[in-house]
């Protein structure tokens, strides 16, 4: 923690939806929790290319990247993100997901590196406590 | 030897274009780090090409959109440009919600852009400070243009002055009676208004309005009368007129030694805002460590001195320790 600063600087967490699907009600619900829970979100929307997250996460310097799905690719597009964060030296950023995700697609992703991944019924203290314990903790 | 080596690494990494050194002092300087601070010392002398531009007004006039059209109308002429766009921080939880990269659509991995979001985090010690540094670093960079999109309210926007060599203000037609009432903080701070959605009924009213309005202003004396452009961000429309207008208020900067004029007062400003900050940090200090002060503070209680008297004696403390 910085000195001369009363408190930790709040986390930052990049929400956005990879891929073509157009329902981020979801995305919005948790980008206000967190928002609520004092981190600052940068909500990058629909529609977002893999390449164009990874950008957004190295622009604004997040601590959390939190990915919404419900298209059926997330096992094309989550590893996609997860590969790039590598090749960007930017691997240290956790990744976490929600959308609709089956057990088996998510224990694989969990082992590909995804920190933790969400489903219809989560409630939104757990996501947010989630995040808070997986977020990078800043030199 | 050349200066190079005593670099410290982190300026060193901006000058060479790392985006994730450049991000991650971003942050540092948000977060009022002080371990920054010898970066910054060390950039200053790496910076002073790039221009800052202001885009400010009211919520939902369409500041985003008209910064994605410049965006992309400035990457067309080839300028490299560091978007800065701030948002409000909740007063509740500290939180905010970013959401200016919504409106932005670009290039793939082009390295011509730098867009970063920011809270406004209260405004502890200033908004207009971290803003500046962030331009600062994103000129080092060696980005030409810095457009910062305020937050859209009241104080800070008014702040943009202390950063920004040109302010655009941006209004909607619907704003109509409503104009009046900003004249005190808004209508004083432009060099341009832009009267954005344009395909909007009124845009026209509105764009007669304003500049009714700026003729009332004397001309005489040199003095800038801000031209006003109607603007369809979505469309999008009158984009590169509103740069030329930009454009001719940053020429008229340059006749006169104006722009010389007009850093020498910010540059006076920040050296201010950083001598204050210093005391802060010393008041902070003194106020939580000070045994003699939990007397003090006893003695105001009693009655026995009055808090004026004892702001004296503080002061004479930190300034006998500065």
């Amino acid at each position: 923690m910085p000195r001369g600063s009363p408190k930790a600087p709040p986390i930052r967490v990049l929400i956005a939806k990879p891929g073509l699907d157009g329902h981020d009600r979801g995305a919005k619900v948790v980008a206000r929790a967190l928002r609520d829970a004092g981190m600052e979100v940068i909500y990058a929307g629909l529609r977002q290319t893999p390449e164009a997250i990874v950008e957004s996460a190295i622009e604004e310097d997040v601590d959390l990247i939190g990915l919404s799905i419900l298209s059926g690719a997330h096992m094309v597009l989550f590893p996609r993100v997860l590969k790039l964060l590598k090749q960007r030296e930017a691997a240290d950023v956790p990744v976490f997901a929600g959308g609709i995700i089956p057990d088996e697609d998510a224990k694989r992703l969990r082992r590909a590196g995804v920190k933790a991944i969400f489903g219809p019924g989560a409630s939104l203290t757990e996501i947010v406590e989630t995040a808070r314990s997986i977020a990078r903790h800043r030199a | 030897m050349s200066r190079a080596p005593s670099l410290p690494p982190a300026a060193r990494a901006v000058l060479d274009h790392d985006r994730r050194s450049l991000a991650r002092l971003i942050s540092q300087v948000e977060n009022r780090d002080r371990r920054v601070e010898p970066v910054l010392r060390a950039l200053y002398p790496h910076t002073g090409h790039a221009r800052v531009i202001g885009i400010a007004g009211p919520l939902g006039v369409g500041k985003s959109s008209l910064v994605n059209a410049l965006l992309r109308h400035l990457r067309g002429m080839g300028q490299k440009v560091g978007v800065i766009a701030i948002d409000p921080s909740s007063p509740f939880s500290g939180g905010s919600v970013l959401g200016d990269r919504i409106r932005i659509d670009r290039e793939a991995g082009d390295d011509g852009v730098f867009f970063r979001s920011m809270a406004s985090r209260g405004y502890a010690g200033g908004i207009a400070s971290a803003t500046r540094e962030v331009a600062r670093l994103l000129d080092a960079y060696g980005m030409d243009l810095v457009l910062v999109e305020t937050v859209g309210s009241g104080q800070v926007d008014v702040e943009i002055r202390r950063v920004a060599s040109t302010s655009v203000v941006v209004l909607v037609p619907h704003l109509g009676d409503e104009v009046q009432s900003l004249k005190a903080g808004l209508f004083e701070i432009a060099d341009v208004f832009c009267v954005n959605k344009s395909d909007l009924p009124g845009a026209d009213g509105a764009a007669r309005y304003l500049a009714d309005m700026a003729s009332l202003s004397p001309e005489e004396g040199g003095r800038w009368r801000p031209p006003v452009v109607t603007t369809s961000a979505i469309g999008p429309q009158g984009i590169p007129e509103l740069w030329e207008a930009v454009l001719s208020h940053e020429r008229f900067l340059d006749s006169d030694g104006r722009r010389a004029d007009g850093e020498r007062d910010r540059v006076r400003a920040e050296i201010g805002d950083l001598v204050r900050e210093r005391f802060d940090r010393r008041l902070e200090a003194t106020l939580a460590e000070d045994p003699k002060l939990r007397a003090l503070v006893d003695e105001v209680l009693r009655r026995r001195i009055d808090p004026h008297a004892a702001a004296d004696r503080v002061f004479t403390e930190i300034a006998r320790r500065a």
